[in-house]
């Protein structure tokens, strides 16, 4: 019995994090919020590193591994905050084009030279003011909240929980970008007039193993950007003094620490488990996704505005950054379904709801 | 990630599945005494097969069989399966063998381990006192040395089966001159000495799950005392740690929250199945979210025990402190999914699960102050796993 990484996993997550490490410092950070520049050469930095096709089979140009491979690499770009449609393009597109027999496009989505986002948000949570409907393969209407306006193509969902393909460049599609909290990564509007879409899957199960796979990678980005705010915060408390010693010594604050810590470790296993339950497709899988997901936002958002409140003044300014990660945090919670909703999700998995 | 034990343990889950099967009718009918020939008899069924003092060694009337994590993990999943009877537990089996084994002397352990886990000698256990609850180490019961006895004098509390057992094992100080933590030592003696008067202690469940315990010059013979005089501390510090995870279980707490849905299914309000109010549903969801996160936090503790990694210092710490805070309140939901039905206790004909969901729910709050309080977990979570400073000390005032 091994419940854990293993060596490979270890190294994985080792070289991922050495890279984010040299390349996604905070100034870089500060340089894609600012839209000065976009996350491309991140990116493409870790498209070189085969990320873009982590769970892309081998045969199709990518690295083969797993679902597990997946979250701790997720857990690294959370824990740098690293701007990268990683979620999108590296895990919920190839997982609906696998699960859906398209692989046509996986081995340009692999090598980094394809983005696709993901259009999912009117079939997880409909807005009135939203959705498309289809005419002779051609969509008109909006979507919003598609992850990354920067792709080169989406996975939009349909009325019916169907999924097509849309090129960027298509007559008929405008895409706008939606300004949110987080501006590690990009969210836009799609809006649709008799735009063309190749039809990709009819079946809802494609379009919810998607939805599994991001919702997953999702849990463990907030599991690293809440790592990286505990850690933040104790060296924070260990250096700045008040009333002549470290605050790091009063036990209103190391208690504040303590809570965080305590919430946040137990985490580390259930993410680890719902990667490697989605890998292995057990009985409980999608059941371990909803409740990694749910309890991820909800540890992440205390530890957010706990890790801030031990910086004090300085955790609420721009000078320190911490906000970043805070509006990451705030992001996940969101997307792709709020914890509230992906609990009731798991209560109708396990019949509480008739 | 494995998680399987392995095809070499199939066999050994199949051998324990057929002594289940064989030995259900042997089991002592629910509320046998621990002193009752029945229950004496199945725990010696259950040692002389391997499901009980499997690891302690055969010469102290253990089955004597190696340490094997996996083993014994399968003996209580199996067990627990079948709901079967696991024998005599209590601060002797749990605390004090694993101390005689580790730092007693040969005599000692042969004089006690095996009519303790047979259940011949029933231990409690004499640290806390009214002055030396957080701060244990500045406790005051006093032992000295009158020739080749120890004459005691002093006060325990919170002693849990003080009124039935025989003996105690108890922390003195026999060094008032040393610094607090060198001068205790470890002393063990029969709880029918004259001059030790038990008082049971009322807690606010009704029961009295506790003692106070009063000392007035008992006299103890020298020998009695486990590891040197003033090592007191380090020899019940070699267990401490060992009972705190212990408390709280992430399995005993799924297997609560499971009896959750079972009355939220039942339970009507208002005409409507508390199950279908989306409320208490999300209540009932956060919760089990947090029990699964405790589970594969426990199944991460296991594996790195068995595979001897060390890098889970962090997630061991936080078990006590996390483990029983989510029990009171999955009791607590249990309590309010019944409304005004969930005040019910004792004799209350509408009572529901034996009046357990009100008990359990006071008692989780005694184990989130007994065993260490949380606050001070999380001084410990904050020191040994986060690498902060200990508060500073205090110059006593007039000292």
């Amino acid at each position: 019995m091994e419940f854990g990484l293993s060596e490979e996993q270890t190294l994985l997550q080792d070289s991922v994090s050495r890279f984010l490490k040299d390349n996604v410092t905070l100034d870089a950070v500060r340089e894609v919020a600012a839209g000065d520049t976009s996350d491309a050469n991140i990116w493409r930095g870790l498209a070189d590193l085969g990320i873009a096709g982590l769970i892309i089979p081998e045969a199709q140009g990518g690295v083969g591994l797993g679902m597990l491979e997946a979250v701790v690499v997720s857990e690294a770009l959370g824990y740098h905050i690293a701007p990268s449609p990683f979620i999108s393009s590296a895990i919920v597109a190839p997982t609906v084009l696998l699960a859906a027999g398209h692989t046509d496009k996986l081995g340009d989505i692999a090598a980094g030279n394809l983005r696709v986002g993901v259009a999912f948000s009117e079939a997880i949570g409909a807005r009135l003011d939203a959705g498309v409907h289809i005419s002779d393969d051609a969509l008109t209407g909006k979507l919003l909240f598609a992850f990354d306006a920067h792709a080169d193509a989406y996975l939009v969902n349909g009325p019916n929980r169907e999924i097509f393909w849309v090129d960027a460049s298509t007559t008929g599609l405008t895409r706008r970008s939606l300004t949110t909290i987080d501006k590690t990564r990009t969210i836009c509007e799609l809006q649709f007039n008799k735009a063309n879409a190749v039809p990709i899957s009819e079946d809802a199960e494609v379009m919810q193993a998607g939805i599994d796979a991001g919702r997953m990678v999702q849990a463990a980005d907030s599991l690293g950007a809440a790592q990286a705010m505990l850690d933040q915060a104790v060296a924070y408390a260990m250096q700045r003094k008040q009333f002549n010693r470290v605050i790091a010594s009063f036990q209103a604050v190391k208690h504040l620490c303590a809570e965080m810590a305590s919430q946040l470790e137990p985490c580390r296993s259930l993410v680890w488990y719902g990667g490697h339950a989605l890998s292995e497709q057990t009985a409980d899988a999608r059941l371990t996704v909803c409740h990694a997901n749910a309890h991820l936002s909800e540890v992440a958002q205390f530890v957010a505005k706990t890790s801030t409140e031990v910086h004090g003044g300085m955790g609420f300014t721009d000078l320190v950054g911490l906000h970043y990660w805070f509006k990451r945090i705030g992001a996940n919670r969101q997307l792709l379904g709020s914890p509230e909703a992906v609990r009731e999700e798991a209560a109708r998995l396990q019949n509480l709801i008739d | 990630m494995d998680l399987s034990y392995g095809p070499t343990f199939d066999a050994f889950r199949e051998e324990v599945r057929t002594f289940i099967a064989t030995h259900k009718d042997q089991q002592p009918k629910h509320g046998a005494g621990p002193k009752s020939e029945e229950a004496r008899s199945w725990q010696a069924t259950l040692i002389k097969n391997g499901y009980h003092s499997r690891t302690i060694p055969k010469a102290y009337g253990g089955f004597g069989a190696e340490p094997d994590i996996i083993k014994s993990r399968i003996i209580a999943e199996e067990f627990s399966a079948a709901q079967m009877n696991t024998g005599f537990s209590g601060q002797g089996i749990s605390m004090l063998t694993p101390v005689l084994l580790e730092m007693g002397t040969e005599s000692q352990k042969q004089q006690f381990i095996e009519k303790t886990i047979h259940g011949d000698i029933i231990w409690c256990q004499g640290y806390s006192e009214p002055g030396a609850g957080s701060d244990l180490a500045s406790l005051t019961t006093k032992a000295e040395l009158d020739g080749d006895e120890w004459v005691i004098n002093g006060q325990k509390i919170w002693t849990s089966t003080a009124h039935i057992s025989d003996w105690i094992f108890c922390l003195v100080r026999t060094e008032p001159e040393a610094p607090k933590h060198q001068g205790i030592s470890f002393l063990l003696f029969k709880m029918d000495t004259p001059g030790i008067e038990v008082r049971p202690l009322v807690d606010m469940t009704g029961s009295a799950n506790f003692n106070e315990v009063f000392f007035t010059d008992v006299r103890v013979p020298k020998d009695q005392i486990v590891g040197q005089r003033g090592q007191g501390w380090q020899v019940a510090n070699a267990i401490l740690g060992h009972e705190r995870g212990s408390l709280a279980p992430p399995d005993a707490a799924m297997t609560r929250l499971n009896g959750v849905i079972r009355l939220m299914r039942e339970e009507t309000v208002a005409g409507e199945r508390v199950i279908d109010n989306p409320i208490f549903r999300d209540r009932l969801l956060k919760l089990q979210g947090r029990v699964l996160a405790m589970q594969y936090n426990d199944m991460r503790l296991l594996s790195a025990k068995i595979n001897k990694q060390t890098d889970t210092q962090l997630a061991g710490m936080v078990v006590k402190l996390i483990g029983t805070e989510l029990r009171h309140e999955i009791e607590c939901l249990g309590i309010d999914v019944m409304g005004e039905i969930g005040i019910s206790y004792e004799d209350n004909p509408y009572l529901r699960g034996n009046g357990s969901w009100q008990y359990q729910y006071m008692y989780f709050l005694g184990l989130i102050i007994g065993g260490g309080t949380s606050q001070i977990q999380k001084n410990i979570i904050s020191e040994r796993g986060l690498g902060m400073p200990k508060e500073p000390k205090i110059a006593t005032v007039g000292a």
